[in-house]
């Protein structure tokens, strides 16, 4: 059970709705992976128009919603896009997501800061999208950040845990949960992260532009439980040499 | 300071040519494997020694594409304001000496337009003239984005080069976008189209790119005309301009469009430039595994189709239903068209064939008070 900003989740595996061919497919793959929480980007949402298919289908299921403000060049954007999904969705929940670089969509550090700051003041639960880098992370926890989601790769990358050596730190000196966002491209990736103690892992790209994403999202869901159980059972210490199972020198132990 | 301009007028285009029709299907293979693919690799991919490559190109393209953009299809539509043109252009239906029916629509005729629009479905609109400063010009434009927002969340504008300044208060009025294409970027050919008008300016327009990146713009379009001159090299030259824009202005978003040459009223132009649909399609997979995040966008001058296989292969935005003159969808009227369309069926019938592909026709993706 994952406990976020006094919410209690059962599945570790949060998800996307981007890139489906269409709605009702979106839905079916949420239900598939099992996952509770279901990050949508406002800016999908068209509010000239009484229904969108895609709130309509995601408000029929058993999930929390988690707007992210995707699109946002500027604190200040970002800001205006949180506002409007606590007026329009009710929620407090939000995916602060600030890229001003197009090509690589990497987030902005200074202005994913200063806009967590901002939220935290006005009462939103943030949940930032960042980089791997543990400093930045202890200021965003710091900020009152609910959670700190560094990125494994660049979004829809599918090159998986390049930070692994810094989301370990992250997870180390973490007191809010660690969820890795980005990146993650296959199933073992996802259970590496659980492995390393991430406490969950978002996961769009990798289900939804598959070619078949109910089957790619119950893939990712055994696999993000297999790495947590993995996790808490205690992996053994990895080494260069070999540690033999009876040692030569087992009978100089007093018996 | 327009060092993306700049880079551009520093390339040797004879060399380029040399180069591209020089490459071996070892460079081709190499591009294909390429990491990272540079413009080497591009020049390789467009030249005729890819030819034999076209279904390997088509599936790295379309697994790009899926891995970037998903299965989905930006949705577009053009509005033209003003088929009005102070440019003498010797393939361009709007061109000054052309004895056509002028018109620039007025504000109830833009609202006339934008509510046909909308039942339409659309939320973006490009807004297209023709190219005429004194009469569309700064002050009818921002009165047409103004009058335009709250019906559309995204605006994006397809007029004559503008100034910096110019640009500044389009943003500030709600302007998401502006493409300007270069149509060529061979000088000399340029000038053997462009007879008359402020058009023939080729630095000032190729400066566009700078001006709109100093301020901010949301998204730049860049493109060259297919058909004018040499495809290989002039498509070279936009993936260039595309990759120098990145670099240099790295905020803004970028897109490529791939008009080719279309019939049109009064046109002296013979079309011996013309790439066939195979190599229209080499060119956008090209694109596409040069530059795996950059949107490319194809408009109604294709067929259906062409339009509904290459859907799948590396677009991702596209139009529909599009009339190519002023008030045409409030109440068409052939005589005021820029070209003909190829693509002539309603936007629900286009999104019909997209769902069909396993694509989602995405109709909104833009939050009004920012562009991303």
């Amino acid at each position: 059970m994952l406990t976020l900003a006094q919410t209690t989740f059962s599945s570790r595996l949060f998800t996307g709705t981007g890139k489906f061919a269409n709605p009702q497919l979106m839905a079916r793959t949420i239900a598939a992976s099992g996952s509770e929480l279901v990050t949508l980007a406002m800016k999908r949402l068209d509010l000239r128009s009484a229904s969108d298919a895609t709130l309509a289908q995601l408000q029929a299921l058993p999930v929390t919603l988690l707007p992210n403000t995707s699109g946002a060049r500027t604190a200040d954007e970002a800001v205006y896009a949180a506002r409007l999904s606590r007026e329009l969705l009710e929620t407090r929940w939000v995916k602060l997501e600030i890229h001003p670089d197009q090509r690589y969509l990497l987030p902005d550090p200074i202005e994913t800061l200063r806009a967590a700051e901002k939220l935290v003041a006005e009462g939103f639960i943030v949940l930032p999208y960042c980089s791997a880098d543990p400093v930045l992370c202890k200021r965003l926890e710091e900020a009152g950040c609910a959670a700190v989601m560094p990125l494994g790769a660049p979004i829809g990358s599918n090159r998986g845990l390049l930070t692994r050596d810094f989301i370990s730190m992250i997870v180390e000196q973490a007191s809010v949960p660690v969820v890795v966002d980005a990146g993650i491209g296959k199933p073992s990736d996802a259970a590496a992260a659980m492995e390393l103690g991430v406490d969950a892992v978002l996961i769009n790209s990798a289900i939804a532009a598959s070619a078949n994403p109910v089957a790619m999202a119950e893939a990712f869901a055994s696999a993000v439980q297999a790495g947590r159980q993995a996790y808490e059972a205690g992996l053994g210490v990895s080494s260069q040499q070999a540690q033999a199972s009876s040692p030569l020198t087992a009978f100089l132990e007093p018996l | 300071m327009t060092p993306v301009a700049d880079a551009l007028n520093n390339q040797d285009q004879d060399d380029l040519r040399l180069s591209i029709y020089s490459k071996k299907a070892m460079d081709v293979v190499s591009a294909l494997q390429a990491d990272k693919p540079g413009l080497h690799d591009f020049m390789a991919l467009v030249s005729p020694a890819a030819e034999p490559f076209i279904e390997s190109m088509a599936q790295r393209a379309a697994s790009l594409t899926r891995r970037h953009f998903g299965h989905t299809m930006q949705m577009f539509v053009p509005l033209y304001l003003s088929n009005l043109c102070a440019n003498e252009c010797t393939y361009c239906g709007f061109t000054m000496s052309n004895r056509i029916k002028r018109k620039v629509l007025s504000s109830d005729e833009i609202e006339a337009e934008a509510l046909a629009i909308r039942q339409m479905g659309f939320n973006s609109v490009l807004l297209v003239t023709g190219e005429h400063e004194t009469k569309v010009g700064l002050e009818y434009l921002i009165a047409a984005v103004r009058l335009l927002k709250p019906y559309f969340s995204h605006l994006m504008l397809e007029v004559q080069p503008m100034s910096e300044s110019d640009y500044a208060q389009l943003i500030r009025a709600g302007v998401d976008g502006v493409l300007v294409y270069q149509e060529t970027y061979h000088r000399r050919t340029y000038a053997d189209y462009h007879l008359r008008g402020s058009k023939q300016d080729f630095d000032w327009r190729l400066q566009t790119g700078d001006r709109l990146g100093r301020n901010g713009m949301a998204k730049i379009g860049v493109g060259a005309l297919l058909g004018l001159s040499d495809w290989r090299v002039d498509s070279t030259m936009t993936a260039l301009h595309a990759r120098i824009l990145q670099q240099t202005y790295w905020r803004s978003r970028y897109s490529v469009a791939f008009p080719r040459l279309r019939p049109c009223a009064g046109s002296v132009h013979e079309q011996q430039q013309m790439l066939s649909d195979k190599q229209l399609v080499q060119l956008i997979c090209a694109h596409r595994i040069m530059h795996p995040q950059v949107e490319l966008s194809l408009s109604t001058r294709e067929s259906p189709h062409f339009r509904d296989h290459v859907s799948q292969l590396g677009i991702t935005s596209m139009s529909a239903a599009s009339q190519t003159q002023p008030g045409g969808y409030a109440s068409a009227n052939g005589a005021l068209e820029q070209f003909s369309t190829e693509d002539n069926r309603p936007a629900s019938q286009v999104a019909a064939a997209l769902l069909d592909k396993g694509i989602e026709p995405v109709w909104h993706d833009w939050l009004h008070g920012f562009s991303g």
